[in-house]
């Protein structure tokens, strides 16, 4: 097999008495996108998170193409992140700023794409995202449907090699899921860019993705294709991905 | 468009700080931006007590310059007054440097009384008849207890 | 046994207690020096410093006229009143001027810029810190010092010194006006004792604590709004709110301790 673009081995992380991760186990291939599923507040936004260094593990480490990137020179680690962008789940939009500024911020800091050239790539962007005509607005003049896709547009904005997806279609109505969804598809189509996804579109990312994780108890438990998941045997993977608590279910539709 | 008009506000702004600024500084500070006015006179005085630069030098009740520094010369031990005076009042070499008070508890100034001498004084000259500053508490003192030199 | 113990824990206890605010003041001071760097390095922020220049500078210039205005008024009156009993009543120019050029327009005029931009900077950062604002800049690989702090550090050292100088300037016309068209000082003896009595000393002094109070204020500011998730006394909007309530009480704080320790210095 091929050496996965990036690799978790053995990573631990704690916030005070809170274990999160627990020793996560998890490759992730170039090319693919990846899916990260679990249940919610189990970590995966955490587990996110370390992959674009915004958290550091306990204990463990996290490589970059074969290599550790905590043990990297700075300047070693500025060109890995270059290649990375992160779309937060709170959408993480800078309030003071329009949605033309905050699509241009990732392409205007750089201070090297020319001026007609960030314009042309943010309306463009925009326009795919359904999002024409709001460029003066502010992000709390939004819906929240709204500012997931301009959270989205900001994050595709420079062409990245890698984009990390952390709930990106939490919230939205079924029609701008499916084109989001699409537009995922479609991109890995086009650029050959490596996603990770975290979501709870359960049908629906067994489609666009071609490897799905799943952490649960602060470890990976399954990592596959989505045929793989599909027919897996574990019960809790089982009761994850057709949506049942089978207890709980029973004890409400009994007292009926 | 709005950007234009946060610059143009800023340069108000801007504008208006200079302004203090140079007020403070040019008028209050008597910083000489517009080159070199003055010349320098140098004045040996047994005291200067209470003396500070910046004080007043005048001549008959007009201001003609400022005390730019004091120090002590170590061989003497007598203090060295420089002072500014403006160029075109012409001294002469016997002039009389003296330390006054304006009122009673004022502040010192240097007052120099004219002499009729022709030789005219330049930059760097030293003016040798000079009155230290009364002092107050030393003319109290000998009034009190008697002069103990009569 | 267990009473060693306790005592153990009591020493430690001393010691973190001693170690955790020098600690925190490294840290202020390495934040401090990053702003400085970043101010400096290429390429400039120009345009993010004239915002801030706008936001800090220009819409202070109103209170700080305001402020000035009634402090110069106040020296005025009780200068008066005060010299008036030594019959010295014409060195009025001189207390007021003297006043304001050395102590109360560079300390009353950034504790004014505390209060309407210190608190609006910490309380802007903190809510960026919370909700994630701060690290998708990050992420964005645009460095968060050099894009938050850089631009208020620049502007504020552009303002201050500003702002101190219009301060000083109302506040001795503000002398005047009660001095002069009021008491009925004349208004020649006030505006000469002003100009004899102020050295170039003074005003320089007075520039270098405008300097200073410049850099502590938009640093503590910033670096409150910073370390927002940092507080373990409070989450979310309270992290926030007391973020700037200590922004505001520390930098007011730290300004007059500055201000006694560069007094003493330049005197």
């Amino acid at each position: 097999m091929t050496v996965p673009l990036i690799e978790f081995n053995q990573v631990f992380k704690r916030f005070g008495d809170n274990a999160v991760l627990k020793g996560v186990d998890l490759s992730i291939y170039q090319g693919q996108v990846t899916a990260i599923i679990g249940k919610s507040g189990i970590g995966k936004s955490v587990l996110l998170k370390h992959i674009i260094g915004l958290l550091e593990p306990d204990q463990g480490e996290i490589r970059f193409q074969g290599q550790a990137i905590n043990a990297m020179p700075a300047v070693a680690r500025r060109a890995v992140k270059m290649k990375f962008s992160y779309m937060f789940q709170g959408t993480a939009l800078f309030d003071s700023m329009t949605i033309y500024e905050n699509v241009a911020l990732p392409l205007k800091e750089k201070g090297q794409v020319p001026f007609r050239e960030i314009q042309r790539r943010v309306r463009d962007k925009l326009a795919q995202l359904d999002l024409a005509g709001i460029e003066d607005k502010y992000p709390s003049q939004l819906s929240g449907g709204m500012k997931k896709r301009v959270a989205m547009a900001r994050a595709l904005v420079t062409d990245p090699e890698i984009v990390l997806f952390d709930e990106p279609t939490t919230g939205l109505d079924p029609i701008r899921k499916n084109t989001a969804h699409a537009m995922i598809a479609q991109y890995q189509k086009t650029f050959g860019f490596t996603g990770v996804m975290v979501s709870h579109e359960i049908p629906d990312v067994f489609y666009i993705c071609q490897r799905i994780a799943m952490l649960d108890q602060g470890r990976i438990i399954f990592q596959g294709s989505p045929a793989e998941i599909q027919n897996s045997t574990e019960p809790a993977i089982r009761q994850f991905i057709r949506g049942q608590d089978p207890e709980a279910t029973q004890a409400a539709l009994s007292e009926r | 468009m709005k950007k234009t008009s946060v610059e143009t506000a800023v340069g108000v702004f801007v504008l208006i700080g200079l302004i203090s600024v140079a007020y403070l500084t040019i008028k209050l500070g008597k910083m000489d931006w517009f080159g070199d006015d003055y010349y320098t006179l140098d004045a040996r005085f047994n005291s200067v007590s209470g003396l500070k630069a910046g004080a007043v030098v005048d001549m008959a009740g007009v201001e003609i310059g400022q005390v730019a520094d004091i120090q002590l010369d170590n061989q003497r031990q007598v203090a060295i007054v420089n002072l500014k005076i403006k160029k075109g009042v012409i001294l002469t070499d016997d002039v009389i440097a003296s330390v006054k008070t304006s009122g009673l508890i004022g502040d010192k100034y240097i007052r120099l009384t004219p002499g009729g001498s022709d030789r005219i004084l330049n930059t760097g000259d030293m003016i040798i008849e000079t009155e230290s500053a009364l002092d107050i508490e030393e003319l109290v003192s000998k009034y009190v207890f008697g002069d103990a030199e009569k | 046994m267990t009473q060693s113990y306790t005592i153990t824990n009591m020493l430690a206890g001393l010691g973190r207690m001693a170690i955790s605010p020098v600690q925190e003041f490294g840290r202020v001071a390495i934040f401090f020096f990053r702003g400085v760097i970043y101010l400096f390095s290429f390429p400039l922020q120009a345009d993010k410093i004239i915002d801030q220049v706008y936001f800090i500078g220009t819409k202070s210039v109103f209170v700080i006229c305001l402020t000035g205005a009634f402090t110069g008024m106040v020296l005025g009156l009780q200068g008066y009143y005060t010299l008036v009993k030594f019959g010295s009543e014409g060195l009025l120019g001189a207390a007021v001027a003297l006043s304001l050029i050395r102590e109360m327009g560079p300390v009353l005029a950034a504790i004014m810029i505390v209060a309407r931009a210190g608190s609006a900077m910490a309380a802007e950062i903190g809510i960026m810190r919370i909700s994630e604002q701060i690290d998708a800049l990050e992420t964005m690989d645009i460095n968060p010092v050099r894009f938050l702090f850089s631009p208020r550090l620049g502007a504020a050292l552009i303002s201050f010194p500003f702002l101190t100088a219009i301060f000083d300037v109302v506040g001795i016309i503000g002398g005047y006006v009660t001095g002069s068209l009021l008491l009925g000082i004349n208004s020649g003896l006030y505006f000469s004792r002003v100009e004899s009595s102020v050295l170039m000393e003074d005003i320089n002094g007075g520039f270098a604590k405008s300097f200073c109070f410049a850099a502590i204020v938009v640093t503590i500011c910033c670096y409150q709004g910073y370390t927002t998730h940092l507080r373990k006394e409070g989450f979310g909007a309270k992290g926030v709110s007391l973020s700037t309530t200590s922004a505001v009480v520390l930098s007011c704080v730290m300004i007059l301790v500055a201000d006694y320790v560069l007094t003493s210095f330049l005197l």
